[in-house]
């Protein structure tokens, strides 16, 4: 069955202990970092930083607010970064747990610039050697029915994880209750994406890349559209 | 905990993490819960999802500050003035519980003619020696030696009407320009926390080192017990006031005697005048009513010669008084706090020094002052798993190694989860922790290196005699199996042996069987005890500490009373005997923590088994209703005659602030306060030179000094530097920019450090005038990261220390900071 995250970001801490499980889970090597004056760091996602905590200060309707948002792959239900790549040994999609996957060959794939452009959250990166990583829904652990590593270690309650379907369900029920707070508060596309977000303001205020870029799922499905019509006319010819 | 000791009679957190969840509003102030206790804020959660108004109250808006529902900021060090305006408001507007403020606290009793406050001073005071004779603050007795009382709080010396009046001078315009919070923060905080007045609301008070590190620091914790029980919050579920402990061992370390004047379990340290062990005992066990009880203080003899029994074994006996001429005693009047040693180091008069667990180099008030004091020593163990600043102080900044004399021993030492033993945490639960993986090298648990230091000493007074070699030669030391040390064999030892057969209540408890519980403890030699209050830890039933049962009681309200041990007795919830009327009938239903079902308590183990004071054939006595069993007179204590610093909380500005005067009273700093004088402890209050007001503080990153997290490269990518938090005022005023390097000075040390220019800090207006304030971290240390330019916040810091603990006042001092 189809998995999925709630983060609901009104209770995150920014202990940033998923941040730092993530990196233990997966063997990570920390980054040299500097504080820049911020408490975030390092400063974005990298080959090696697949979480990571944006932290905003802001002020809304004349109350300080200080916006915390455990950033991370959403494994989108129609990912983008899949149909770019169109390899499945280099990206796919498990079928299990609907977990996106970059595997070690994603470097052999041409126009990996592309495949991150296509991200509407822009969360992949890559290294030196133009190998592209990210955000595994940590599948080694959910194959032996683990949690992965940052929900287990959230201890606020943020990081949930759990059936798509309850995970919804869950998510709806809390925002009913959050608004009531938050008026604007608001799921982050939970149509489109397994990582879904529960935010009190607009999305802007946490992280430029926290909602899709305008327009990017419409290039998935014109994309989808395109294999599918190709698949139509092969099955025509030779049908 | 000597405030929450002189309030309530224990000095522990009342409740316990889970109970957090049962709260209706939480105020944390003095404590960065989201940062320092992460997991806190589970239940934190759990309370909020349920409805509970979060209050955070800081000098600067942290990550608990970003969860609440309330922010309001303080000035660092006016903790007093801001509370005591809540207590003001309580009473202005009758917002307290009435019926259990009658019943369970002092503010009946009627206080002695000699009792006075005027121009910012108790009666009693001393000027030449700085000290009180706090017998002016005592309470009227009749013939029989009880406590006069007024229940219709009129009488105008009753302890309500005298706290009424201390605090009215605490108005909010008052309040607010010393403070510099905005009277609308003020009013909102104050509503929200005291409509936990009422009798089915709980409000709980979360604090740490915020509160403690100040020249006032008892007195801030007593002003949240004053409300606590103006509120009838204590003994209550989702209640009390919690001290959260800045290490996951420290209720732990300080119930086994990590402070120099206490022994095991809260017993004193003998002064020189108690010559005799009887002349100790008479001393400290208190006389008045509950003579006969089974509880409290009045059983001292039982559990000091049970402790004796525990050290020296079948060495002591009736005829040598157990041993205690064996203990060393402190001399009369003289302290020998942490700022005591390191003065003492100071000036040359201690030689050798164990550094065990520590990093004083670091983590010392006044870093300087402690690294040059360590130049005096002749050798220096330092027990550590890695090397620190502190072993290696004689090469740090600004030393010549060629002229440091002092030879430095290093005993590698494993890490917690390298080895077997128990934790006690801040709500009193001891919990067995079993050995995960093998220590790495030559390292060992602690244990085993005392145990080997016990047995070295042991041969060479042995073999070569000394000054005084009985308490060395005579004390117990078999906590081995197979050579190694045996956490089990001390852990029962902590909880203590009968020593002879014993027949009671026909059952027979035979000589060298587990004591059950500390109501066993005798004073006859009979009984042995490492430490009273964990008698019934580890009993012939098993390991109590280890048990893992999940079910919860028939209350529920999350006390699993299977699911390891807690002091004492495994009560879950202090003074619970508070949270039910005179019939035993909870004050609230949905969350009841006791009741008396006519024969019977249920629910948690009540502060005493004794019926319910209503209850058939209960006269009213003070001796059958103590909810606070363990004060003197067995009732919460609003008016507090115990502390060396008077009896009601009262303003003064930090020894180190920015007013000339204080805006309270003719006072300007706690009267009480000895400064320190020495050459490295230059002091500069409302001086030009030093005109930003600093406290430190800590973050979820790293953890006290940082000798482990700075170590860990995941831990440093997230925080990897020293910083200063400056408003974003005083950067356009300093022209300093976000994230460049700056220099923060004070009258006595100065540090590097990058700053983050935040709106989480703003300028206070004080007494009409801005006042900026700035903040730093106190996890670094010149050793790593290598660069050696991220020193410790402590270099800051002084030796200005609360009267009471001798804590350094590190949370509240003056600085000035400029560009690099
Ligand atoms: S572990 Fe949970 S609370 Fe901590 S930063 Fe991550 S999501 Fe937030
Ligand atoms: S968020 Fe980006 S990287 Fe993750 S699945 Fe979607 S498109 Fe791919
Ligand atoms: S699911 Fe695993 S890989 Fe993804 S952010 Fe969490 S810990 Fe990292």
């Amino acid at each position: 069955m189809s998995k999925a995250f709630f983060i609901d970001t009104t209770l995150c801490t920014a202990c940033r202990a998923c941040q730092a499980a993530c990196k233990q889970w997966h063997g990570l090597p920390a980054e040299e970092t500097i504080n820049s004056g911020s408490y975030q760091n390092p400063d974005d996602l990298s080959f090696n930083t697949y979480k990571l905590v944006k932290m905003n200060e802001c002020m809304i309707d004349g109350s300080m607010r200080w916006l915390f948002f455990p950033a991370q792959c959403r494994h989108c239900l129609e990912p983008p970064c899949e149909y770019m790549a169109g390899d499945s040994s280099a990206i796919y999609k498990d079928s299990a747990t609907g977990a996106v996957i970059f595997t070690s060959v994603t470097g052999k794939v041409a126009g990996v610039d592309d495949i991150i452009g296509s991200c509407p959250y822009d969360v992949p990166r890559k290294s030196d050697k133009n190998h592209l990583a990210k955000c595994d829904m940590c599948l080694d652990r959910l194959q032996n029915n683990l949690l992965p590593a940052c929900v287990t270690v959230c201890s606020s309650g943020a990081m949930n994880f759990g059936d798509r379907k309850t995970i919804l369900k869950q998510a709806q029920e809390r925002l009913l209750v959050v608004q009531n707070k938050y008026p604007d508060a608001m799921l982050i596309d939970p149509d489109e994406v397994s990582t879904i977000y529960l935010v009190a303001f607009a999305p802007s205020k946490y992280s430029e890349s926290a909602s899709a870029k305008a327009g990017s799922f419409d290039l998935t499905r014109k994309m989808a559209f395109k294999k599918m019509s190709r698949w139509f006319f092969a099955k025509a010819f030779t049908g | 905990m000597a405030a929450l000791a002189e309030s309530f009679g224990r000095g522990a957190m009342s409740n316990h993490w889970i109970d957090i969840k049962n709260s209706d509003c939480i105020l944390i102030m003095g404590s960065n819960a989201a940062e320092n206790h992460p997991v806190s804020f589970k239940y934190i959660t759990q309370a909020q999802l349920n409805g509970a108004t979060l209050i955070s109250v800081d000098p600067r808006f942290t990550r608990t500050s970003s969860r609440a529902d309330i922010y309001a900021s303080l000035r660092s060090g006016t903790d007093i003035a801001f509370l005591g305006g809540m207590i003001k408001y309580i009473i202005d507007n009758e917002l307290y519980q009435k019926d259990y403020v009658i019943e369970y606290t002092n503010a009946a009793f009627i206080v002695n003619k000699s009792f006075d406050f005027a121009d910012g001073l108790f009666s009693g005071y001393d000027s030449a020696s700085c000290k009180y004779d706090n017998s002016n603050w005592s309470f009227e007795t009749d013939e029989h030696g009880l406590v006069k009382k007024d229940t219709s709080l009129e009488h105008p010396r009753c302890v309500f009407a005298l706290l009424k009046k201390h605090y009215s001078r605490y108005s909010i315009e008052v309040v607010s320009s010393i403070t510099g919070t905005p009277k609308k923060d003020l009013l909102s905080v104050y509503k929200a926390f005291a409509a936990t007045g009422q009798s089915f609301k709980a409000g709980t008070i979360l604090y740490a080192m915020g509160w403690t590190q100040h020249s006032v620091g008892v007195q801030n914790i007593r002003c949240g017990c004053i409300i606590q029980l103006l509120l009838g919050n204590m003994g209550i579920a989702g209640g009390g006031i919690n001290a959260l402990r800045g290490e996951s061992n420290v209720q732990g370390s300080t119930d086994h005697a990590l402070l120099w004047h206490i022994l095991p379990g809260y017993l004193k340290v003998p002064r020189n005048s108690d010559i005799s062990l009887q002349n100790y005992n008479n001393k400290y066990t208190p006389s008045g009513p509950g003579g006969n009880m089974p509880v409290g203080w009045q059983n001292y003899p039982r559990y000091s010669i049970s402790l004796l029994k525990a050290f020296f074994g079948e060495k002591a006996s009736a005829k040598n008084q157990f041993g205690y001429q064996w203990l060393p005693k402190a001399d009369n009047g003289k302290t020998y706090s942490w700022v005591d040693i390191f003065d003492e180091m100071h000036k040359g008069s201690i030689k050798g020094f164990f550094a065990w667990g520590m990093n004083p180099a670091c983590s010392g008030a006044n870093a300087n002052k402690v690294r040059n004091a360590m130049k005096n020593l002749d050798w220096m163990v330092n027990t550590n798993i890695f090397d620190n600043e502190t072993g290696s102080f004689w090469r740090g900044p600004g030393m010549d190694p060629s002229a440091v004399k002092t030879e430095v021993f290093f005993l590698p030492a494993c890490v917690s989860v390298e080895k077997e033993g128990s934790i006690t945490n801040s709500g009193r639960w001891t919990q067995w922790r079993y050995r995960g993986p093998r220590p790495l090298g030559n390292s060992m648990p602690d244990g085993d290196i005392i145990l080997l230091l016990g047995r070295k000493l042991k041969q060479l007074f042995a073999s070569e005699g000394g000054v005084f070699p009985e308490p060395v030669l005579n004390l117990k030391w078999d906590y081995d199996s197979n050579g190694k040390y045996d956490p089990h064999k001390v852990a029962k030892q902590i909880n203590g042996y009968f020593h002879k057969d014993l027949m009671a209540n026909g059952k027979l408890y035979p000589k060298g069987s587990l004591v059950p519980n500390s109501g066993m403890l005798a004073s006859d030699g009979s009984t042995s005890s490492g430490n009273w209050l964990y008698c019934g830890s580890y009993t012939e039933e098993g390991n109590m500490a280890a048990r893992r049962d999940q079910k919860d009681a028939p209350n529920h309200i999350g006390l699993y009373p299977g699911f390891a041990w807690c002091w004492p007795d495994n009560r879950r919830i202090l003074y619970s005997r508070a949270s039910v009327d005179a019939n035993g009938n909870p004050w609230d239903d949905k969350r009841w923590v006791v009741r008396w079902d006519g024969r019977n308590w249920i629910g948690d183990i009540p502060d005493g088994q004794w019926p319910s004071l209503g209850s058939e054939g209960n006269p009213e006595n003070p001796v059958n209703r103590p909810s606070f069993a363990m004060t003197k007179e067995k009732y919460g204590r609003l008016f507090g005659p115990g502390l060396v610093d008077g009896p009601f909380p009262e303003h003064y500005e930090p020894v180190e602030g920015p007013l000339a005067k204080n805006l309270l009273g003719a006072q300007l700093i706690n009267p009480t306060v000895s400064l320190p004088v020495g050459p490295e402890d230059a002091l500069a209050n409302a001086d030009p030179k030093f005109p930003y007001v600093c406290t430190t503080y800590r973050v979820s990153e790293h953890w006290q000094t940082g000798v482990i997290t700075r170590h860990l490269p995941w831990l440093m990518e997230l925080m990897p530097q020293m910083f200063v938090e400056i408003s974003h005022q005083l950067a356009s005023l300093k022209d300093i920019k976000n994230g460049s390097r700056v220099k923060v000075i004070s009258a006595r040390g100065s540090v590097e450090a990058t700053a983050i220019v935040t709106r989480r800090f703003n300028p206070f207006i004080i007494d009409g005038k801005i006042v900026h304030q700035v903040g730093v971290p106190w996890h670094f240390g010149w050793q790593y990261p290598a660069s050696g330019k991220e020193e410790s916040a402590n270099l800051l810091t002084s030796f200005a220390v609360d009267p009471n603990t001798n804590i350094p006042e590190s949370k509240a001092f003056m600085v000035n900071i400029s560009k690099i």
